[in-house]
């Protein structure tokens, strides 16, 4: 007996608890089947890129912020190293160190919330994403120390960092280097071998190497296809160039695979922080920068290695202290552009944990 | 002479009834019935919904425990007081009924939820007896009642008018109905093994805990169980990450403490169903009396259902029906077996089966649950399956506009 069935468009969000804050599926399900998806954003639109226009080029730091508020060091470094670029301004060797320090650690800040959250998006009852928002609690509370700031750190400015680290940072610092590793395999040995996880991650949501560099896909995701791209190798800018590190990659491009990416870089970013560590010296963190620039070039473009990906500043000067136009290359709204290929065909519960592997930030795609 | 000695409860519906019956007039039975019915009902509802409450407590704090934080601690000592002051914050909540919802179906779907759970409490030994005295039917009688939740899920989801709701209402549809069946054959070999439908009886016959007799039993019953209570993995009717809430979103107020109320009340149903089947129920040894050995044993498995429910992730849908249908009902079918093979060679006389027969089948179903456990995992498991070595892809090369090797060595020279 044929039945009759029709399909069912659902709203998820802008109020959903797995939405990343107040992004928008429209959703139209054949029984538990995606047919079709439809991404709605500008839920979270600020205007920050109109609003950098009346500010001058110290005052957009805090503006920065605000884009991909889980990673608040690694967007002031790329809006910093913009104006670095545009301008010319010198950094010393001491706040090249600091800046890499505090973008290591916000990148592990911001890999933790993403593997949390999408263990809680897989229906583990929190317990996974209370453990990494631990660890993640005490890099804020660094960053505290490094800046008064736990989120909003806004720590960078054109020409070094705001100010030296504490004293009392450094033992801190070395208390989490050495903790971590240990964490790190604890997280692990609850999740990666988790039989129910395996089964809801292996070969879910495939992207291959093709369809993501098509879709200019940045950061773990196009690395969890096997593209072994990291603007920190490709273009290595602050001391990226004087460190050792791997860049880890996928093998197949599924979702375990953009989880697994994100581990594997944690461990390398405490890598990289433990050499910082070993191979900063003393000396000033901030060149003479005045509080007014007026660029002599034109216009300029730096792409910084985010946690999510390519992050990228296009900033137009005509002289004056403020930018003329200020574009951002959110890599979160970029990296979205696949989410309508990746989802047809699966299932509500997968169309949740894919959308949660690729990891986005709403602040971030409605800038 | 080392026979445990068992105390019959007298607080069952025929001691209340004979208490009563001596001083009435014959010609008001009716009104005996209806004062024992009475009584029993306010102890049974009382008991159940108190320890409901102490459950949410003890859980809310074991999960706080399990994930590194307090959990609630503010309101009375260790926050006993909790589940309370949660009470009062849900009956102070208006309680509305959505536009365009079937009011009389959304009304009753809390009601229809909630009795079922309540009445298999009657049933459940806790001393000797059951408040229902010694019901001869009480497998056959708990699986039936239980089976109702299922009803009283899809009313509440298709009354609500509301799309996730209704997406809720047709995964417990789905998932309810296919784990009765391995539950319900799992309960088959138990009654085999017991000789009796009674839950006393089988409380009796367990000179070994069947958890050790049938390990593979209290295997399918506790996952089918689980999922038949919709806790983690199987908690996809209200998945809070993917529905918000399913069935019971838009419940609000009293109705809505009543849904949550019964979701609570399943884990203590469940525990104390698998402590009368599996764990022999209130026998114990020692001067400790058997009620507290029932409330211990059902605690130990209430544990593990946090444990559980603190640790795993959901299951999706198909894998769900999948591992009903592959997975458990196989096993369950498997266990009916051998357990009908042994008692029929040991068959058993009027007195059921001795202890050395419950040694060795203990021996025998051992094995077989190894076996079986290993065959399904290599089956259905994830975690054998080999992933291919990540092969670095060669659409981009990362070093192309580098010269990172040149600037370490020019660094070297340098220094």
């Amino acid at each position: 007996m044929p039945i009759n069935t029709q399909p069912v468009t659902i709203n998820l969000g802008p109020q959903h608890p797995s939405t990343h804050g107040v992004f928008r599926l429209r959703v139209t399900f054949d029984g538990e089947q995606v047919i079709d998806v439809e991404p709605v954003f500008g839920y979270l639109h600020r205007g920050t890129e109109k609003l950098a226009e009346e500010r001058n080029y110290v005052q957009i730091v805090t503006l920065t912020d605000r884009l991909d508020y889980v990673a608040a060091m690694t967007n002031n470094l790329a809006y910093v190293r913009t104006v670095e670029s545009l301008t010319g301004i010198e950094v010393p060797e001491r706040g090249m160190y600091l800046r890499v320090i505090s973008s290591e650690l916000q990148r592990i800040a911001s890999h933790l919330i993403a593997t949390g959250f999408l263990l809680d998006e897989l229906g583990a009852f929190h317990t996974p994403l209370i453990y990494c928002f631990r660890e993640r609690e005490r890099i804020l509370e660094m960053f505290e120390m490094l800046c008064g700031a736990r989120i909003t750190v806004s720590y960078m400015r054109p020409g070094g960092v705001l100010q030296d680290a504490p004293t009392d940072f450094w033992p801190r610092l070395d208390d989490f280097l050495t903790s971590m590793p240990g964490y790190l395999d604890e997280l692990e040995g609850l999740i990666t071998e988790n039989e129910v996880v395996l089964a809801r991650t292996r070969d879910l949501g495939i992207l291959s190497a093709q369809d993501a560099i098509n879709a200019s896909i940045t950061g773990p995701v196009l690395r969890a296809t096997g593209v072994q791209w990291d603007l920190r190798k490709a273009e290595p800018h602050e001391v990226y160039d004087r460190l050792d590190f791997d860049v880890p990659i996928g093998s197949v491009g599924d979702t375990f695979d953009r989880y697994y990416v994100r581990i594997q870089e944690i461990r390398q970013s405490l890598r990289m922080i433990q050499q910082c560590v070993a191979q900063i010296e003393p000396g000033p963190v901030r060149s003479k920068a005045p509080y007014f620039i007026r660029p002599d070039s034109v216009d300029a473009y730096v792409g910084t290695e985010s946690p999510k990906g390519e992050l990228g500043f296009y900033i137009v000067s005509d002289g004056g202290i403020s930018p003329y136009r200020m574009h951002i290359r959110a890599p979160s709204f970029i990296n979205l552009t696949v989410l309508r290929e990746l989802l047809i065909g699966w299932k509500l519960a997968d169309l949740i944990v894919i959308f949660g592997s690729l990891d986005i930030v709403v602040g971030e795609v409605d800038r | 002479m080392t026979e445990i000695l068992i105390l019959r409860s007298g607080f069952d519906f025929n001691g209340i009834y004979g208490f009563f019956d001596e001083f009435m007039p014959d010609s008001l039975d009716w009104l005996v019935f209806l004062i024992t019915s009475l009584i029993l009902a306010i102890v049974i509802i009382n008991a159940v919904v108190l320890s409901t409450a102490l459950l949410t407590w003890f859980e809310r704090r074991l999960l706080g425990r399990f994930q590194s934080r307090l959990g609630p601690n503010r309101w009375g000592p260790f926050g006993l007081l909790q589940p309370i002051a949660d009470l009062v914050s849900l009956l102070t909540k208006e309680d509305t009924i959505p536009e365009g919802a079937d009011k009389p179906i959304f009304t009753l779907a809390p009601i229809v939820f909630l009795a079922p759970a309540l009445i298999v409490f009657s049933v459940i030994p806790l001393h000797g007896g059951s408040f229902l005295g010694n019901l001869n039917v009480g497998l056959i009688f708990v699986i039936a009642i239980t089976s109702i939740n299922t009803l009283a899920v899809f009313m509440a989801g298709w009354s609500s008018l509301n799309k996730y709701a209704m997406f809720g209402a047709m995964r417990a549809v789905a998932m309810l109905i296919s784990y009765e069946i391995p539950m319900g054959i799992t309960v088959v070999a138990v009654a085999l093994v017991a000789q009796t439908l009674g839950l006393s009886d089988v409380v009796l016959a367990q000179d070994i805990p069947y958890i050790l007799v049938m390990p593979l039993a209290f295997l399918v019953f506790i996952t089918a169980a689980s999922a038949e209570m919709s806790r983690t993995p199987f908690d996809l009717i209200e998945s809070d990450s993917e529905l918000g809430a399913g069935y019971h979103t838009e419940y609000s107020g009293a109705k809505f403490a009543l849904l949550q109320l019964t979701e609570f009340m399943a884990p203590i149903i469940v525990a104390a169903l698998v402590t009368t089947l599996f764990l022999s129920g209130w026998r114990g040894y020692g001067p400790i009396p058997g009620p507290v050995w029932f409330v211990i044993k059902t605690f130990i498995v209430l544990f593990g259902f946090v444990w559980i429910r603190a640790s795993w992730p959901r299951l999706r849908v198909d894998q769900i029906m999948g591992l009903a249908w592959k997975g458990l009902l196989p096993l369950s079918i498997i266990n009916l077996f051998v357990v009908a093979i042994e008692v029929f060679i040991f068959n058993p006389g009027e007195n059921g089966l001795s202890t050395t027969d419950l040694w060795i089948m203990t021996g025998v179903n051992w094995g077989v649950t190894i076996i079986a456990i290993f065959a399904i995992f290599n089956l259905l498991g994830q975690s054998k399956s080999e992933r291919p070595v990540p092969v670095i892809s060669p659409l981009a090369n990362m070093y192309a506009n580098t010269n990172t090797v040149k600037k370490i060595t020019d660094l070297a020279e340098a220094e």
